[in-house]
């Protein structure tokens, strides 16, 4: 849930390269994700208040919680959380959690929230890679549209297609 | 089907995939199809926004429906989620509330399909919000 989240952090702040990084190293008890984007940034006094769950930049509402619930979450799990950002530069997210902590929060469909983040904005240039234990898979939105040749990649049909692809990619590499 | 595991499986399949699509491919211009926006914030994927645009995404494949799924920020309905907006070609859009997988498969048989209204509509009141 997380990912997905911040994700749209990414997309909402205009971005138009966005990379997804997540390793997964069993040996060293690691689960890193990096979430890093072009997208407009954050100035400084902005930075020191997002991770305040009283704090977002929406105007439809006046709570903000994604970052917020990452944080506790990453830190409960004997993890942490870092953001970069600079404005007009771009954001870098990375949340590191204690692999086997009993509270860490579970990737869960990890190739059902990629997908469903690449394909409904196909104008962003979108990469993901998932390497777990020196093993890794990696898919790119223009990868993707070159292999398509013209084919739309947010066109419904072709989703069940695209999902079977990274799954069977991502049991390979032993994920979920 | 046969198993696709890689980007060349994929180029392979282009004329499988296009005779699929091109169907129904009558009109190409987002605005003369059916356009979904669920709202993926942080409120609407903890309440399965990302479960009923799979749904969505789904149903619209196995009934050879033309239309859009995208996705869109909160817009204030949070006690609502998952919301959905839906466009129908020239038709105002339409806000759903308290959408599951479910719900997803009623509106597109009453609403889509049939122009019928289904529970669970936003007042339109968000265009006043932001200005």
């Amino acid at each position: 849930m997380h990912i997905m989240d911040i994700l749209q952090n990414s997309i909402r702040a205009g971005a138009t390269e966005i990379s997804l990084e997540i390793r997964e190293d069993t040996l060293l008890n690691l689960l890193r994700f990096n979430i890093s984007d072009n997208g407009c940034g954050m100035a400084p006094d902005v930075l020191k208040k997002v991770t305040d769950p009283f704090f977002t930049t929406r105007t439809t509402r006046k709570v903000g919680l994604g970052l917020s619930l990452l944080r506790q979450n990453a830190e409960r799990s004997n993890g942490s959380l870092k953001i970069d950002s600079e404005t007009g530069k771009g954001t870098v997210v990375e949340a590191c959690f204690e692999y086997n902590h009993i509270d860490r929060p579970v990737l869960g469909d990890i190739a059902g929230t990629v997908l469903l983040t690449l394909t409904a904005h196909p104008e962003i240039q979108f990469r993901y890679l998932h390497n777990r234990n020196g093993r890794s898979f990696e898919l790119s939105t223009i990868a993707l549209k070159d292999a398509l040749c013209g084919i739309p990649i947010n066109e419904p049909a072709l989703y069940p297609t695209l999902l079977q692809m990274v799954k069977e990619n991502l049991k390979d590499i032993d994920v979920n | 089907m046969e198993k696709i595991k890689s980007l060349a499986d994929l180029r392979k399949m282009q004329d499988d995939l296009r005779a699929k699509i091109s169907l129904r491919e009558k009109s190409n211009e987002p605005d003369k199809r059916i356009q979904v926006k669920v709202a993926m914030a942080t409120c609407g994927i903890a309440s399965g926004a990302k479960e009923v645009m799979e749904a969505f995404i789904e149903e619209f494949t196995k009934r050879n429906i033309d239309a859009v799924v995208t996705q869109t920020g909160c817009m204030g309905y949070c006690y609502a989620e998952p919301t959905v907006e839906i466009t129908k070609p020239g038709v105002e859009p339409i806000t759903f509330g308290y959408v599951d997988v479910k719900k997803a498969s009623k509106i597109i048989d009453k609403y889509i399909l049939n122009n019928e209204l289904v529970d669970g509509i936003i007042p339109v009141n968000y265009h006043s919000i932001d200005n």
